[in-house]
């Protein structure tokens, strides 16, 4: 677990690094996208030819990131999933939902290169069109535990007492449910066709999780000096919190984020895969590995591209969380 | 350490509480119970109040949920859908996901703890990037996927495995099942033992036992070993819960009937009393098992003390 730690220039001199640090306080999780990289307007000083100010945690891990090869790859599949799921028809003009029962199962063909599913629908077709689902169940899905997580994880590790106590028990129940399990039970009764229920499931079973760690970095951030200092100057609980803890606490917790983003994304699948996730017309890739399944002996296209863009869609988001880990984390320096 | 324990057990009882809580809402908003009693056609009013009087649904949900959990500490489950008891649904279908996760787990502990403290110790070198990549890979694939790769190699493409498991469930036939509910946790079981091996081959602690002159062996299994399994047990401890969860994809998958199948079974027929009553068994199992982790601890790391 990557352990929290304080940026030396911010302690020193606090004006240094709160203009960005406010905002990273406030949506730590929407900086997950950006948080390493532009908008660090404080780094830029310390990195200055000649100044001697030690660089800000920010700074080095954006210039590791650049450098890591494996960063740069999954940042450009990521990037080429995001435009694809919003502009799918860039490269798949046609409609996932026309099908004609005549191709039903056939192998590639001439402008279908993936084949045919039973319905005889482009299997090509409905693998670009299925990643909006999982980008979009993913992302939100991230975003929403991220900031339910660090909020309630946060206030409990820095309020303690009853508070923490309260929290780490109501943590416990939703830990006690396996998260299939209760995929199954809680979602079973939606009828609902678009992706918010399963969004909503997955933030209400994940941020416990992301709560843990953003509690004990929390915990470990307020013990520092500089926020007895701040508390000594008589700054209030929200000053502390947001300019002195919240920046220095949030490192673990986009970790934690972007490696449960990928898992998530997995999850969906999983559970549409289930019949209780996303359901048709939605174009998922679950949905579509579940109808193919049955057919695997016959046509195993149908069930090796979209589990296919899956794997990568996954593997992409787990290989940037490692990356962030590894430059946010000096331990492994 | 019995004060612990019991201080621990007693917490448990509202974690307990509030997750059969809201399994208890959850499965009462599934739907009425007593329509799916009636099969296709509508209920002839008389049966439905009857049957209704007779599951206690005439009663308010919170006295409902006494009764239920009254009856759960009398050993009674009540009776599933098909007028079996759900206690002989149970004896049925825990032993066969009781091995299934049991040799899930066996996998994890061999090959994931093996795997990890070769690789750890052989840090930046071929092996240790080769084995990193394959758990990323075995991570992004997801198990359901997997299962049925396998299945189709195994034992439809190639016919070394049966491809779907007969109603024993004997353990050589709950090999390949087993080892594909665990794929994934067993990366991350090599990847957090990689980590924590390669955090503390530079503690202090292993640089005095080299210095004393102890064979590698002896440093690595008695000094370093046992200082790097304590987050890698917490890991497989808290995978327990996930793995009997998971377990509902595998048996799908491999047609295994065990508590996956009854669940996904009692759902479709909306039969609270299968679905609670599974739940309930499985919360439990989860909170023990945290509990023997938290004990383990002070076997693995003598400096922890449970007053």
């Amino acid at each position: 677990m990557p352990e929290p730690r304080n940026h030396p220039d911010e302690a020193v001199e606090p004006a240094g690094g709160t203009g960005a640090a406010m905002g990273l306080g406030q949506d730590e999780a929407r900086s997950l996208e950006r948080a390493p990289g532009p908008g660090r307007a404080p780094a830029v000083p310390a990195d200055r030819p000649g100044a001697d100010r030690p660089h800000s945690l920010w700074s080095d891990a954006w210039r590791d990131l650049r450098r890591n090869p494996v960063f740069v790859i999954a940042a450009l599949v990521i990037l080429f999933l995001v435009v694809i799921s919003v502009w799918p028809r860039l490269i798949a003009p046609g409609n996932p939902l026309s099908c004609n029962l005549d191709n039903s199962q056939q192998g590639s063909a001439p402008g279908h290169p993936f084949g045919f599913d039973t319905q005889g629908c482009d299997v090509y077709t409905r693998v670009v069109h299925g990643a909006r689902a999982s980008v979009t169940v993913g992302v939100c899905a991230t975003v929403g535990a991220a900031l339910l997580g660090a909020l309630l994880g946060g206030l409990a590790g820095y309020h303690g007492s009853w508070a923490d106590a309260v929290l780490s028990r109501v943590s416990d129940i939703f830990f006690g449910i396996p998260i299939v399990l209760g995929g199954l039970v809680f979602l079973s009764v939606v009828t609902s066709t678009t992706v918010w229920p399963v969004v909503g499931f997955i933030v209400l079973l994940g941020w416990p999780q992301i709560g843990r760690i953003a509690r004990g970095s929390v915990i470990t951030a307020k013990q520092n000096d500089y926020v007895q200092a701040a508390r000594a100057l008589g700054a209030g609980n929200t000053r502390v919190l947001l300019r002195h803890i919240a920046p220095n606490a949030v490192a673990p917790v986009i970790v934690v984020a972007t490696i449960a983003l990928g898992t998530y994304i997995s999850l969906e699948a999983t559970l549409s895969y289930l019949g209780v996730g996303l359901k048709p017309p939605t174009v998922s890739w679950g949905i579509d590995i579940s109808q193919a399944s049955t057919q695997i002996r016959n046509a195993p296209h149908m069930l090796l591209w979209p589990a296919g863009a899956l794997s990568v869609t996954v593997l992409a988001f787990i290989m940037l969380g490692d990356a962030v880990r590894d430059a946010l984390d000096p331990k492994l320096r | 350490m019995g004060r612990y324990v019991i201080r621990r057990l007693l917490q448990m009882i509202p974690v307990f509480a509030g997750t059969t809580v809201l399994i208890f809402v959850m499965v009462y908003a599934l739907g009425d119970p007593v329509q799916a009693r009636c099969g296709d056609r509508a209920c002839d009013p008389a049966t439905a109040a009857q049957i209704r009087h007779d599951l206690y649904l005439d009663h308010p949900l919170w006295q409902q949920y006494l009764r239920y959990m009254g009856q759960i500490f009398r050993g009674d489950f009540g009776v599933a859908w098909n007028g079996r008891p759900v206690t002989e649904l149970l004896a049925s279908a825990l032993p066969v996901t009781l091995r299934l996760t049991v040799l899930a787990i066996l996998f994890e502990i061999v090959i994931g703890i093996t795997l990890g403290v070769l690789t750890g110790l052989r840090r930046g070198r071929p092996a240790d990037t080769a084995t990193l990549l394959g758990t990323l890979l075995v991570i992004s694939v997801p198990t359901f996927v997997t299962g049925y790769v396998l299945q189709y190699l195994l034992g439809v493409k190639w016919n070394l495995i049966a491809p779907s498991v007969s109603s024993e469930a004997r353990f050589d036939e709950l090999i390949v099942p087993a080892l594909v509910l665990a794929l994934t946790s067993l990366a991350y079981v090599t990847r957090l033992s990689r980590t924590s091996v390669v955090e503390n081959i530079r503690a202090d602690y292993v640089r005095t036992a080299v210095a004393k002159g102890l064979p590698r062996r002896r440093v690595i299994t008695r000094h370093l070993l046992r200082n790097s399994l304590i987050p890698v047990v917490t890991f497989i401890g808290t995978d327990i819960g996930a793995l009997m969860g998971g377990a509902i994809v595998t048996e799908r998958i491999f047609n295994i009937h065990g508590v996956g199948y009854q669940l996904y079974q009692g759902i479709l027929r909306l039969d609270s009393a299968t679905v609670v009553g599974f739940v309930t068994i499985l919360v439990i199992v989860f909170l023990l098992a945290n509990l023997l982790v938290d004990l383990l601890y002070a076997v693995l790391d003598p400096r922890i003390r449970y007053a």
